[in-house]
């Protein structure tokens, strides 16, 4: 059953690589990469159950916490106060 | 099935660093880049090497993306 | 049997999260302006991961701790990281769709632009006295 899970949301990333490549605005890209690396998350913990190891869930922690960082980073600088 | 994984992350790698390189705006060829090593970050997990998917996830994607918009921001602020 | 039984509540619940995640990046295609992905990828994201970890949870009762961690870590900076894109998209000026109705936001600009022009006003003629 994780086999569909993981299936299911390899086409989500898919799907939203096709906005990040479209995206008429810079904010449409930077959506497009906070949904991204939302669902890498969710990809990486289920890579962690197929494989079986706990450590991998820290690389998933690590992940989610730079994706913050990066998405942060961009609106400050969007909005002109970095 | 850690075959499929690697297929759908290495295009969609593949067509980021396409964007990184030939986009015209500068942000957008940055967050391209920081996707690269994202994704990147992925499939050196799949290869099972944890800690250089960490390595590559923090200094890729978070110090790099962070130091090219600082500079950035002060090349605005002079122009301007 | 009864491990049986955990492992396959978890991979229903793992699916169900994957098919938010999908519904959110679906959403992402098919909404016409800037706010109306950032409401629809970024709640729906975060609600598709939440249910996976809860899922792989059901599957491995040992990983309680870290899974615990991530849901919170998620929870908490997915709503403040769209907050900050969408108030980064409202003040570079991009445009809403034509059929938005409302803009509360700039109606209260108008309301404190008002209110300081008034205070401005009355203290002018306090000084002037």
């Amino acid at each position: 059953m994780l086999t569909i899970a993981v299936s299911i949301t390899l086409l989500s990333i898919a799907i939203t690589m096709v906005r990040f490549v479209k995206g008429p605005t810079s904010v449409d890209r930077v959506i497009a990469f906070d949904v991204m690396s939302v669902s890498s998350i969710a990809l990486i913990a289920f890579i962690a159950a197929l494989s079986n190891r706990i450590i991998y869930m820290d690389v998933a922690l690590v992940y989610g916490i730079l994706g913050f960082l990066g998405v942060i980073v961009v609106a400050r600088y969007l909005e002109r106060g970095l | 099935m850690f075959i499929a994984i690697a297929i759908v992350i290495g295009v969609a790698s593949l067509i980021s660093g396409f964007i990184a390189i030939h986009h015209e705006k500068l942000s957008v060829a940055i967050i391209a880049s920081g996707m690269v090593s994202l994704f990147a970050s992925v499939i050196f997990l799949l290869l099972a090497a944890p800690d250089v998917a960490m390595t590559e996830a923090s200094i890729g994607s978070g110090l790099t993306t962070l130091i090219f918009f600082y500079v950035l921001n002060k090349i605005r602020q002079r122009n301007d | 049997m009864d491990n049986n039984l955990m492992e396959i509540i978890g991979g229903a619940i793992a699916i169900g999260g994957s098919i938010f995640l999908l519904l959110g990046s679906i959403g992402l295609i098919r909404m016409p302006d800037v706010y109306n992905r950032i409401q629809a990828g970024t709640k729906a994201s975060t609600l598709g991961t939440m249910l996976s970890l809860v899922g792989l949870f059901f599957i491995f009762p040992g990983w309680f701790g870290k899974l615990m961690v991530l849901i919170l870590f998620v929870l908490i900076t997915n709503p403040v990281s769209s907050h900050t894109l969408a108030r980064a998209a409202y003040f570079i000026k991009i445009p809403l769709t034509k059929i938005t109705k409302v803009d509360k936001l700039k109606e209260h600009q108008e309301i404190d632009e008002s209110r300081n022009a008034h205070l401005r006003k009355v203290k002018i003629k306090k000084e002037g006295e």
